[in-house]
């Protein structure tokens, strides 16, 4: 299988108060297109900091990410926006909706951006995950669940290569939050794209293809 | 890509239109307010360049009568058969119906190139000129002119307002003054060969250029003194603007934190905002300048009278639409949004992707900034000291305002914040402690407006205490300088000793006016003969003296001089003036004196008249017990007109009516900057309003009920504009000293003693207070009616 997903002897580490803090010590993972994976660990095992670096949105202190042939340690800042915009797409746990567009706006945010904005593709998905009557309203006239759900919408409208979901459902509520990942898998799948989960819950872990356990900044 | 990061950008205003409401609207008042008065400057200027160009005033030598205000035409023939190049002039006042206006007559031949009708010079000009006996005029009196004579009158509006220009001949068959003149304009290029002036008409004095009406000079004080106004209500509009941008940008982390997550390159990013920036700042600059006008137009009429009042300077009363005008208008727009928006734009830029969506504590300063700021303030309280007492010059005095503004604005929420931190520590109650902290936490994000109701109340007191100052002294110059009971005038010279003869009985005492134009200690000069006696004596008051200042002049051995000249040319009692090439006097004396920007000095009358025996005075001041009876006399018995008498009162009353309308336009701009202030608090309040909830909800949650918690908001607006004030008060009675010390001895050479007026602080305080009560009074209502689901909705979104 291709691999759509590279990682080799990743390290992370920031400046804290008491000192530096080595978040990520040689992280090697590989991930093939279409394929799901969890990440599992406890809180500050890195987890959220490895979905940041793959996704562009921070930079490694060492190793290589390679995404669907392109190394993004490289790139600059446009560069790594570029690879957001295109080819990597990020579901987090604080929905990260625009406040100020309305439900139908959002979702097809992310895909203007991309040029790939299908009014028909955003409109089937709104009503895969049952949002279709809450179209013309704004995020904050949304629940926690019905918000997450246009973020995994404005996702893959992008039809992205790769979706990063950081505790997706960590503001949800139990039968909530099987809910939703139980749509974010079936689209997910639907469309081809390969998924990687931080998660808390081995529960939700185990519906993911592969789990791999984060601990002390290393693969367990 | 671009359109929907637009769109996504714009929809934050779409959905917060208060917001952009304040942004467009501060931004719009700072533009009025700027390009209002600088409409005004650009008109004045307008006129006094229309005047120089077509009339010649200023620019080009002239030879002027040496007494009263005639040439014979015989001496300008000889003149040009001398070789001089000169060209005649008349002019003269004329009444065409209700409108009175200047007539000027040149003659196109012999006029220097340039001078005449601007807009129609072409070939028909000169033809018309002396073949057709067409007058150009202004305008604004075109019309009047054409009902009132048999010659067409062509309208031009590149000439002074007021003003029709025409030949000579018929400018003098027009006024009535067959075979006279006013004044010869000398051309640039003269016969090295010339015989000197003196030998051809020794009645004559050249008056080199700079020396005669140099109007612009003149009033360039009063124009700075307009721009500075502009410029600190415009500084107090872009604290609004820089507040609205600030939060607008801090609110909108979240929204640009996703939009880089999503994938949008950060230079896009900011330049999409600078675009977002540029639409918005010409829209309200475009508002702004249409304001602006409305301002400048509604004005203009006080401007004017002040201007002709003071300066004698005409200008149009009628406002014209300059593109230059209208451009720079919309170019302070632009300048003052690039102000208000660099810093939140470089806080973007340098904004990791990665950072808190959530608004931080709005503009909380961090210890590092408080640290900048306060170097800040003490940097500009320094320079502002170092430039009122080193330095030299109105724009040096100026400078040295706007530090001690500056530095006193910035020192403001430091000052506050130490004055609540005191309150919090001696609350007794814990609602009171909890009162004083959460006031405390309001500060960083009203302190913008806070910094505006500072400067704006500053800025009254200031100059309700220049102007008031200025006031009192002024009408006790008045009292001390108008002692004469009636003012005469007589038509001619040969007629003055038939006047003196005939009020000789009737009167206390006969105070001839004498006086000439010179030049003393190489300033432009008014030199007086005075008749020493008790109105003089009993009544000046000096600011300098040596000895008997009085009976010292009455012997010819001293001279007195005003503030101005004293100033300008830094002569002091003691020190010694020449007063003609022959005559040098001691000085004895330096008076105040409110009513000019010229210099002057009074010398006896003997040596007065031994110096220019050929000066008549044509004007006298009467002293009587009676004056009315007098001026019955006058009239009925010397057969005198009377409107050639001026009572005392009448002149009283025109020269306080020119004062009060010095100050209206400045009392407006004023009153505006003060309206600014309360609408910059009343949008911050609005806006904070919002964010608020999050802050109240845990103490409603608590037990304290909505209702008190709006009136608590009201009673925090109130407080935090009261402690302004304490600090506006001593702020506004330095840059009171400032503008009477500094600005005032700079700009029109006198300095005025300052007076306190704590009726009127308190006023103004007063004023204040409402406002800012007014301005707490919706968001305070608006928060008492929030409905509970939004209190709950708090705790239920905490994440």
């Amino acid at each position: 299988m291709r691999m759509l997903l590279d990682i080799t002897d990743l390290t992370k580490s920031y400046e804290g108060p008491e000192g530096r803090i080595e978040v990520l010590r040689g992280i090697d993972l590989s991930l093939g297109a279409g394929q799901t994976l969890a990440l599992t660990g406890e809180s500050g095992s890195g987890k959220s900091t490895l979905l940041h670096l793959v996704g562009g949105l921070d930079q490694a202190d060492g190793g290589r990410i390679v995404i669907d042939g392109t190394d993004i340690t490289d790139l600059d800042d446009a560069g790594r926006a570029a690879l957001r915009r295109d080819t990597v797409s990020i579901v987090f746990q604080q929905f990260n909706l625009i406040p100020s567009l309305d439900v139908a706006a959002n979702i097809a945010f992310q895909a203007r951006l991309a040029g790939r904005h299908e009014p028909d593709r955003n409109h089937a998905l709104a009503a895969a995950l049952g949002l279709t009557d809450q179209l013309g309203k704004y995020p904050e006239d949304l629940s926690g669940g019905q918000q997450q759900r246009v973020a995994i919408a404005r996702t893959l409208a992008a039809q992205p290569r790769l979706v990063l979901a950081d505790e997706p459902t960590g503001n949800l509520d139990e039968a909530t939050a099987a809910k939703v990942l139980d749509q974010m898998l079936a689209l997910v799948a639907e469309t081809g794209a390969a998924l990687m989960m931080a998660t808390h819950s081995p529960g939700l872990a185990a519906r993911l293809d592969a789990r791999v356990n984060l601990s002390l900044g290393q693969l367990a | 890509m671009s359109r929907a990061t637009l769109g996504a950008l714009w929809s934050f205003w779409r959905r917060n239109p208060l917001q952009l409401f304040t942004l467009v609207a501060g931004l719009a008042l700072a533009t009025a307010l700027w390009s209002g008065v600088q409409a005004l400057n650009a008109e004045a200027r307008a006129s006094y360049d229309a005047a120089a160009s077509v009339l010649g005033e200023g620019r080009f030598d002239q030879i002027v009568p040496r007494a009263g205000d005639t040439i014979a035409q015989g001496s300008y023939l000889a003149l040009r058969r001398a070789g001089w190049q000169v060209g005649p002039v008349i002019e003269g006042p004329l009444d065409a119906g209700d409108t009175q206006l200047r007539i000027v007559g040149i003659d196109p031949l012999t006029a220097p190139a340039g001078l005449g009708p601007v807009t129609q010079a072409d070939d028909t000009v000169l033809q018309d000129f002396v073949a057709e006996g067409v007058l150009f005029a202004h305008p604004g009196v075109a019309e009047a002119l054409e009902a009132a004579l048999a010659q067409r009158v062509v309208a031009d509006p590149g000439l002074p307002p007021d003003t029709a220009i025409t030949d000579i001949g018929i400018a003098q068959r027009v006024l009535d003054r067959p075979g006279e003149l006013s004044r010869l304009i000398v051309a640039e290029q003269q016969p090295m060969a010339r015989p000197p002036l003196d030998e051809i008409a020794s009645d004559l004095v050249l008056q080199p250029s700079q020396q005669t009406a140099d109007i612009a000079q003149l009033t360039d004080s009063f124009h700075l003194n307009l721009t500075a106004f502009g410029l600190l209500s415009f500084a107090v509009g872009i604290f609004i603007v820089h507040g609205a941008i600030g939060l607008a940008f801090e609110q909108r982390r979240g929204i640009i934190r996703t939009l880089r997550t999503l994938g949008l390159p950060l230079r896009q990013l900011i330049a999409l905002m600078v675009l977002e920036l540029l639409i918005l700042s010409l829209v309200a600059g475009g508002i702004g300048v249409l304001l602006g006008y409305l301002l400048a137009a509604t004005l203009l009429p006080d401007v004017a009278a002040t201007l002709e009042g003071l300066y004698g300077a005409r200008i149009s009363g009628s406002l014209s639409l300059n593109p230059a005008w209208w451009l720079s208008g919309l170019a302070i727009a632009l300048l003052g949004t690039a102000l208000a928006a660099t810093g939140a734009l470089w806080r973007i830029a340098r904004m990791p992707v990665l950072a808190s969506g959530k608004a931080r504590a709005w503009a909380v300063a961090s210890g590092r900034l408080r640290g900048l700021q306060g170097a800040a303030v003490a940097a500009l309280l320094l320079a502002s000291g170092l430039l009122t007492v080193l330095g030299d010059g109105l724009i040096a005095g100026f400078a040295g305002l706007a530090c001690l503004l500056i530095g006193a604005a910035l020192a403001l929420p430091v000052i506050l914040d130490a004055l609540l931190t005191l309150a919090q520590r001696r609350a007794r109650g814990v609602r009171s402690e909890w009162f004083w902290a959460d006031t405390r936490q309001q500060l960083p994000g009203l302190r913008l407006a806070l910094m505006a109701l500072l400067l704006a109340m500053a800025a009254n007191v200031g100059v309700s205490t220049m102007v008031s100052s200025f006031r009192l002294t002024f009408i006790g110059f008045l009292d001390q300088r108008l002692t004469a009971e009636l003012y005469v005038g007589v038509e001619s010279e040969d007629e003055a000793p038939r006047l003196q003869e005939f009020a000789e009985p009737r009167t206390d005492a006969i105070l001839p006016l004498l006086s000439v134009d010179t030049r003393l200690a190489d300033q432009p000069t008014q030199l007086f003969g005075a008749r020493v006696g008790p109105s003089y004596a009993d009544n000046w008051s000096f600011i300098a003296s040596d000895g008997p200042v009085w009976e010292r002049v009455d012997g010819g051995e001293a001279v007195i001089i005003n503030e101005q000249l004293a100033r300008r040319a830094d002569l002091w009692p003691g020190d010694s003036l020449p007063i003609t090439p022959d005559v040098t006097l001691p000085i004895a004396g330096v008076a105040g004196d409110y009513g000019n920007p010229k210099g002057q000095a009074v010398i006896g009358e003997a040596l007065f008249r031994d110096l220019y025996p050929a000066e008549r005075a044509t004007r006298f001041g009467l002293r009587t017990d009676d004056p009315s009876a007098l001026r019955d006399a006058l009239v009925d018995e010397f057969g005198i007109d009377p409107g050639q008498i001026t009572d005392q009162a009448a002149l009283k009353r025109f020269s306080l009516d020119v004062f009060e309308r010095t100050f209206t336009v400045t009392g407006a701009l004023n009153i505006l900057t003060l309206a600014v202030a309360g609408f910059a608090m009343l949008m911050s309040l609005l806006t904070l309003a919002g964010m608020r909830v999050p802050q109240l909800a845990p103490a409603w949650a608590l037990g304290v009920t909505r209702a008190e918690l709006g009136r608590l908001e009201l009673l925090r607006a109130v407080i935090l504009a009261g402690l302004t004030l304490l600090v506006a008060l001593p702020l506004g009675l330095a840059l009171a000293w400032m503008l009477l010390a500094v600005i005032n001895v700079e700009a029109f050479g006198w300095r005025l003693p300052m007076y306190l007026f704590p009726l009127d602080y308190a006023r103004l305080g007063a004023f204040a207070l409402l406002a800012a009560m007014l301005a707490a009074l919706w968001p305070a209502r608006r928060l008492a009616r929030t409905p509970a689901a939004h209190l709950l909705k708090v705790f239920a979104n905490a994440n």
